[in-house]
């Protein structure tokens, strides 16, 4: 209808607000109880208590980087795909079976995008290149591919 | 629509104002309500329920002790009335409630008095806009959920589209925690929540998109009301929801989006972004009194959301599981009685097997993970979305099968 989308934006701004009146009131009431008292210690990065260790904006794993890019290709396929869902059984009197077929290539050629990657060795957590590899250091990575193989 | 209608129907002169505010007004309040017992109260319970539950699986108590008596004789003025308890008929009902039931509200005031503390080193700005972001993508997914019989703040047509897009919306938020709050423990939490979170994404988008392929709607109500019917019964009762039609072969889809589900919430088995054994708390390490409960307010509504969605795109929602017609005659506001019962039921029955899966089983590792996700769930989802097109197919060219072709009219 005209309005549903604002009723996404008044659910949005309560859930702000909710946040914010919260945060407001809780500021009021550490204000009469003077809760709020900071100090060196306190303000400093929390490591169990030790003295921090180097800066705290440190690498993260590749790994990460690389499950989003398989992310956003099957994400996007889903998006796309999700209005093929909606629409197949109504449009189904006037394109019949190629309807089906249609969303069998789409999702074929995303099947074989997964299958390459998962051949590549992108979905394992801890990827290895085994031809870089010593024999004595295939012995003694046994989860290498071709060693569980 | 129906809400104004309704409002219309139980308050007249609101025909004089405009459509619009009398809209506006209506989605304020129910959000409200949405807000004040399915959102804030009902993760205080849902912790008191988990705390006894871990209790009762770690052979210990739990929390037994703060309760209404001791709030009486907490307070001067109503210590005479907490010693009550020891006469007879009160002291026999006191013993069937269990104890511990106002620990929640005990734990929220300690939360709110806490100091709150912003690292010094932390990005401040992205450290508080956080509990925002995460608030309002998880609260906002609540607008759609039909709660009762054609009941829900927002009739949206893309309605489960619209929920699985606010539940990324969390996603930005737990990385502005975990960047923002200059910690590495922090920083390591909201990068593997994140990656988990729109990992598990893709599984359950397919799965449910399994289920919008043969509802042919993307509405939540529409798609409650396409679980009325099934096997060809017009009120076929719990035969009707998408669980159990196809002969059980929707079955793997739900399974599918509720293991999916339970990893978005980041829980045991899946709670490595919180590991409190190698990440102390993950993303919310940093974070502290009344700013940290928003994070924990956001997991337990999450929760609730996931056993909603399942429910409603699986179980029928507020359908009932016996054929509809036993109760149709019944006056409105008992029937909307009976749908939201059966909606939070079926729903909260979800948080309860989360609850007991936190408490059974160990935590999965990083690469199992992922392996799980991608190798596994994602695999199956795709190839039973396919067939499930396919036997949908099957179904409609048999109850219309094609005609000729028109080029062998030409040729007579």
């Amino acid at each position: 209808m005209r309005y549903d989308y604002v009723g996404v934006l008044v659910f949005l701004v309560l859930a702000v607000g909710f946040v914010f009146i919260g945060m407001l009131a809780q500021r009021i009431v550490s204000g009469f109880l003077h809760t709020n008292r900071p100090n060196a210690a306190k303000l400093s990065p929390y490591e169990c208590g030790e003295e921090p260790v180097g800066g705290t904006f440190i690498r993260f794993n590749i790994r990460f980087y690389v499950m989003a890019l398989v992310f956003i290709v099957f994400d996007v396929e889903v998006v796309l795909l999700f209005p093929w869902a909606r629409v197949y059984q109504e449009l189904y009197a006037f394109y019949r079976t190629a309807l089906f077929w249609d969303m069998l290539v789409f999702v074929g050629i995303l099947a074989l995008g997964l299958a390459y990657i998962w051949g590549k060795g992108d979905l394992e957590w801890v990827k290895t290149f085994e031809k870089h590899l010593s024999p004595a250091e295939k012995v003694a990575r046994p989860h290498t591919k071709k060693e569980a193989a | 629509m129906q809400l104004i209608q309704f409002a219309h129907g139980l308050l007249p002169f609101l025909a004089k104002w405009p459509d619009w505010v009398v809209y506006l007004a209506v989605v304020f309040l129910f959000a409200f309500a949405i807000l004040n017992t399915l959102v804030a109260p009902l993760t205080g319970i849902s912790t008191y329920i988990e705390r006894r539950l871990a209790g009762r699986a770690q052979y210990r108590w739990g929390p037994n002790r703060v309760g209404i008596r001791s709030l009486l004789a907490a307070m001067p003025i109503t210590r005479p009335i907490s010693k009550l308890a020891d006469v007879q008929p009160f002291k026999f009902i006191g013993s069937k409630i269990p104890g511990g039931l106002l620990q929640f509200a005990a734990d929220g005031l300690k939360l709110f008095t806490k100091e709150d503390i912003i690292p010094a080193q932390a990005d401040k700005m992205l450290f508080r806009l956080s509990p925002y972001v995460v608030m309002a993508g998880s609260f906002a997914a609540f607008a759609v959920f039909p709660v009762s019989f054609w009941c829900s703040a927002i009739n949206l047509n893309i309605g489960i589209f619209y929920v699985l897009g606010m539940s990324s919306v969390v996603v930005p938020g737990i990385l502005m925690a975990g960047w923002g709050s200059a910690n590495k423990w922090a920083l390591f939490g909201g990068m593997r929540s994140a990656s988990q979170i729109v990992s598990y994404e893709i599984p359950v988008a397919i799965a449910l998109m399994t289920v919008v392929m043969l509802a042919g709607t993307m509405n939540m109500n529409e798609i409650v009301a396409t679980q009325r019917s099934g096997y060809g019964i017009e009120k076929a009762g719990f035969l009707g929801w998408y669980l159990f039609r196809y002969g059980g072969l929707m079955i793997v889809p739900f399974v599918i989006y509720f293991i999916g589900g339970c990893a978005e919430v980041n829980r045991t088995p899946f709670d490595l972004p919180e590991g409190e054994s190698e990440l102390v708390s993950g993303y919310h390490t940093e974070y502290s009194g009344f700013r940290w409960s928003f994070f924990f307010m956001a997991e337990y509504s999450n929760m609730f959301a996931v056993g909603a969605i399942a429910t409603t795109m699986f179980l029928g929602g507020p359908l009932p599981p016996y054929p509809v017609q036993f109760t149709e005659s019944l006056p409105m506001l008992i029937r909307f009685g009976e749908g939201f019962f059966w909606f939070f039921a079926k729903s909260y029955f979800f948080v309860l097997v989360m609850i007991h899966m936190r408490w059974t089983l160990p935590r999965y590792r990083i690469d199992q993970l992922m392996q799980l996700c991608w190798k596994v769930l994602m695999p199956i989802a795709l190839v039973w979305f396919v067939l499930m097109c396919g036997i949908k197919m099957a179904r409609m060219e048999m109850a219309a099968p094609a005609e000729a072709p028109v080029v062998a009219e030409v040729h007579k």
